[in-house]
Formats: structure tokens, sequence, C-alpha cells
């Protein structure tokens, strides 16, 4: 490949950026991860600290007010974007681990193995995404395992699936039969010349399941069954202040607006990833 | 057709029994002591031994899988354990679920009946002005609302509607036994928070399947032709967007449910999502796995309907295999 072609495939690798609602959607991003990973050094107290009476206003010492225990807002909203963030990201990342694999010999093998595969993942499909949660929850109890764990899952399905349908497309290429040809063994085929051609269309799709895991991890966290009261974290602020609406609403109004700018912002930045690639981010795959 | 509705009908038996064998897995095989859960970590070893002989929970996992199961198919939804400790008889389940499986019915029906000409009226519109101001302005909208978690938004429409304009009450706390359909106004924000989501979803799917449509063949012959914009979209594009928007519905559910169990909790509805909740915070196994059956039972029957419905709006798909 010349110069020229790699650096044009670059620009186009580029081209979803162009747009202004994928511009916003990546400040946003920055945003977000810069307050959720700098912020507990800029925070002013512990945000398990207890500074005040539940509920007081703003002011001087608390910025944005105290919580239904008297815990400084300010820090307890600096200290509670990380593990929202990093469930979601890790449990994203499970579920390309198993799901790669998955794929890979589903689509490569086209064996007894293909159907038995797919249709174990069309099960998992059968489950709407928050009672398979909820249900996994019951047996294993609350905490971050069974979260990543259960949104790790719900996206096994999808990235399986994608990767099979890429794996079927590449594995009739010229290049792969040659590699075949010289008596490469399976791992080899699948490891060094199928992967390395099937990342775009995986690209295309991280930011969906992205998406769909801080959803569903949000979503949990909020119903009180994710990380344990004490940690700090924007989803479990909202229910735990419920109580104080009337009286304080910053504390339910900033931990909801930055959950709102990092899920708009990850879509925003997806749909474009999606749609440079020809894929349409709501129709099922 | 008929074939093809006892071979839907035969699959999804198929899948909700592997999905009952999941739920049994889920909540009792994963490591993890029920026993232990429901007294915590305090409890002494004679009560503990107590709880799992009343949960039978020293049987093999395979053999209550059975009894559970055997129970469910003849509708013998066994008892929940929690209430069954607290009051020390024997509670059954039926009773506890069915007055809030009405209530979550009453929210779902309520949603669905403004969603689907809603979500139809705007999706033509953004399909008809596609790429014109309208349509992103449509487009970026349902793009953030369907961004924003139930919560989120359930929490933003109480500070505004009921705690700043004191419109509308923030929580809808019913007394037992009577009905949502008594006091309609505790139903509007809980539905408006179900609307939001939904909605986006649906238009943005009608959308992309009604640009597919007026993209095609027969839809350039009839603008040849000279009919007018308006009649080829009521009378030829429609029609061939009805079957796709059927299958949107029937997506919409799949969110609906997941949107229902948060947005209950959110207002304090008590519907069968919150129910749920409650009784995974304190383990009840025997309710939560009911209650999962249930919903994923609704859910695969909801499913086949649309499927069957779509074939029976495509005259093509009837002979197909």
């Amino acid at each position: 490949m010349s110069v020229s072609t790699r650096s044009a495939e670059r620009a186009s690798r580029w081209q979803f950026a162009a747009s202004w609602p994928t511009r916003v959607g990546l400040a946003g991003i920055v945003v977000i991860l810069v307050i959720a990973f700098f912020g507990p050094f800029a925070s002013p107290h512990s945000p398990s600290e207890i500074v005040g009476p539940p509920f007081r206003g703003v002011g001087w010492e608390t910025p944005l007010g105290t919580d239904h225990l008297g815990r400084d807002v300010l820090s307890r909203v600096l200290w509670g974007g990380r593990s929202l963030i990093g469930l979601a990201v890790a449990a994203t990342a499970a579920a390309y681990l198993i799901g790669i694999p998955i794929g890979l010999v589903a689509g490569y093998s086209r064996s007894y193995a293909d159907p038995i595969l797919m249709r174990t993942m069309d099960v998992l499909l059968a489950f709407p995404p928050l009672l398979f949660l909820l249900v996994l929850v019951t047996g294993t109890g609350p905490g971050s395992v069974a979260l990543i764990a259960g949104a790790a899952l719900v996206n096994l399905p999808g990235t399986a699936r994608i990767v099979r349908a890429a794996t079927i497309e590449v594995s009739v290429r010229g290049y792969v039969e040659a590699a075949v040809a010289r008596g490469e063994r399976m791992p080899s085929v699948l490891g060094r010349e199928i992967v390395p051609n099937i990342t775009g269309p995986l690209l295309a799709d991280v930011g969906v399941r992205l998406t769909l895991s801080i959803l569903l991890i949000a979503a949990v966290t909020f119903l009180g069954l994710g990380p344990p009261p004490p940690a700090a974290n924007w989803a479990l602020m909202i229910n735990e202040n419920r109580a104080g609406i009337t009286i304080q609403p910053w504390v339910i109004v900033v931990p909801a607006l930055l959950i709102a700018i990092l899920t708009i912002a990850v879509n925003l930045v997806a749909d474009a990833v999606a749609r440079s690639r020809g894929i349409s981010i709501v129709e099922p795959q | 057709m008929t074939r093809y509705l006892f071979r839907r009908i035969g699959a999804g038996i198929l899948t909700l029994w592997v999905v009952s064998i999941l739920i049994f897995i889920g909540t009792e095989v994963v490591p993890g002591d029920v026993a232990t859960a429901i007294l915590g970590r305090s409890a002494t070893p004679e009560a503990l031994e107590t709880v799992r002989e009343r949960l039978e929970l020293d049987r093999p996992a395979a053999e209550r899988y059975w009894g559970w199961f055997t129970g469910a198919i003849q509708g013998d939804l066994g008892e929940s354990s929690a209430q069954t400790l607290a009051s020390g008889r024997g509670a059954p389940m039926w009773p506890l679920i069915s007055g809030r499986l009405e209530n979550s019915a009453i929210l779902a029906v309520a949603t669905m009946i403004l969603l689907i000409p809603l979500g139809l009226g705007l999706g033509i519109l953004a399909a008809i002005h596609a790429g014109r101001r309208l349509d992103h302005g449509i487009s970026a909208g349902s793009l953030s609302a369907m961004s924003l978690p139930e919560f989120v938004t359930g929490a933003l429409l109480i500070l505004v509607f009921s705690v700043w304009l004191d419109l509308l009450p923030g929580v809808s706390l019913l007394s037992s036994g009577t009905s949502p359909l008594g006091r309609p106004e505790i139903l509007v924000l809980p539905v408006i928070t179900l609307l939001l989501v939904s909605l986006a979803h649906t238009i943005r799917m009608i959308r992309a399947g009604m640009i597919e449509v007026l993209d095609s063949q027969y839809i350039e012959m009839a603008r040849l032709s000279g009919h007018p914009e308006h009649r080829i979209v009521r009378r030829h594009a429609l029609r061939n967007a009805l079957a796709p928007t059927v299958m949107v519905i029937a997506l919409t559910v799949q969110w609906l449910v997941g949107g229902i169990i948060v947005t209950e909790v959110v207002f304090g509805y008590p519907g069968l999502g919150q129910a749920m909740v409650q009784s995974v915070e304190s383990r009840d196994v025997g309710f939560v796995q009911s209650v999962a059956m249930l919903i994923a039972t609704i859910y695969v029957a909801l499913n086949i309907i649309a499927d069957l419905l779509v074939v029976f709006l495509i005259p093509k798909l009837r002979t197909a295999p």
C-alpha cells in the first residue's frame, strides 16, 4: 500500500468527526472523562465525610450543598463518575473478549459449531436486558462483578453476531485461502489473517455496545443494586436524595445532567461512527 | 400459514423452556447463599438451617428446578419466600402479583396508545422531509431522548412539573386496592417518561423504513405518473411501511419492559417492576423467578403475535418458508 492511499484511508477514518453533532459529542465525552478521572484530585472534601446538616443549600463551604447525610455534593459529584464509566468499559471489553472467539469460530468453522453457538446467543436475546441483570443480581447479590458479567452477557449476542458476519465475509478472500493452502492451522489463520481484517466493522460497533452498557449499568445502579451505598455514584445519588428534591434540587440536577451529557455524547459519536460505516444505530442486528 | 404458526409457537415454547433454566441458574445456582442473604451475616447457624429447610434449599438444584418448573406449567407460581418467612404461613404468589400486573399493564397500554400515532406521525414527517431542517430537528431530538436513562428524564420531569411548576404529582403512590384509572393525574409523568425514550426509538426506525420505501421504484413510478405527493405517501408508501412498523412496535415493547421497571421505581408507582426490584433487594428468589418467567412469557408471546401480524400483512411472506 503506498503512502498516499494510507493517508487517504486515515483521513476517511476520521471523516465521521466532520459534522457538528459529532464534534459536540466528542467534546462532551472529553468533559465527562476529565471530571470523572481528574475530579477526585480537585475534590474539596472526602466523598464520605459529613460536613454539615442534611440537604443544606448552596454556600461557600459546600458549593453545591449537602446530600441526605450531610456530605458535600460537589465532592461526591467529582468522585461519582469513575465507577459508572469504569464498569461500562469493563463490561464492553468483556463482551468483546468472549464475543470475538465465539463469532470467529462460528463464522469460520462452517460446521455444527455455528448453529449451536448462534442459537445459544439467540436465547440471550429472548430476555429484556434489565430483567436479565435483575435475575442475575438476585443470585449473586448486588455488586460490581455481577454488573460487569450481566452487561457483558447482554452485549454478547450482538458482538458475536457482528464478528461472525465479518468473518464469513473475509474468510472467502484470496489471502485467507492462500494461508489455508500453505497449511496454516486454524488459530493462526484466525489470528493473523482474519482478525486484522475485521477491525473496521468491530470499531463501528463499539460505541453502540458502550451506550447500551452505560444505560444498563446506570439503571441497575440507580435501582440500588450496583456498587453498595457509601461509594459515590451519579446514578445512585439521584436515588438516594429523592426525598430532598424540593429543598435541595442541585443534588439531583447535577448528577442527572452529567449522566445526560455522558449518554448523549457517547450516542452522538457512536451514531456518527456507525453511519460512516453504513450501519444504523437503532436497527436490530 | 398454519404450519408457520405452529412452528413459531413451538420455537417460542422451546425458548421459554431454556429461559426458565437460565432464570433458575441465575437466581439459585450461582454462588451466594439465599438464606444468609435473607437473614443477614449475623444469623445463627440454627436460624439459617431453619430457613434452608423452610425454602427446601437442601434439595439438589435439579430437583428444585423440576418442582418449580412443573408447578409453573400448571399455573402454580409457588410461594414468595420473604412473605412466607415474615408471616410464618405459606404466601401464594398470584394474589401478590395480580394487582401489580394490572397497574403495570395500565401504564404500558397508556404509553402504547400515545406511542403508536405519535411515532408514526413524527417518523413519517421526518422521512418526507429527509435531509431538511425539520428532519434534522426530529432526528437530533430523538437521538438525545433515547440516550437518556428513564431515571434521568423522570427526575428532571419531577423537578420541572412537580417541584417548580407544581402542576402534577411527583410521586404516584396508590393506596392498596385502588386503581390508577381513578386518579389519572398520577399516570401523566410516568407515561411521558416512558414515551420520551420509546418514542425516540420508534421515530428513528419508522423514518428509516419510510425513507427506504419512498426510494423504491414503484414510488418513483407513481411520482412519474403525476400523482400528488400526499396521495403517494398515503396510498402507496404507508401501506408498505406498515409491516416494519409492527416489528418496530414489538421491539419497543422490549425497551418498555426495562423502562417500566425503572420508571415505576422513580415515581413509586405500585406496579410489577417496583415489586420485582424490592424482591431482588430482599433476595426473594421465588418471587423473582415467577415474575421474571411471567415477563419473559409475555415478551415471547408479543414477539410471536408481531411476527404473525407481519406475515398477515405481507402476502409475499406467506408462501416463503
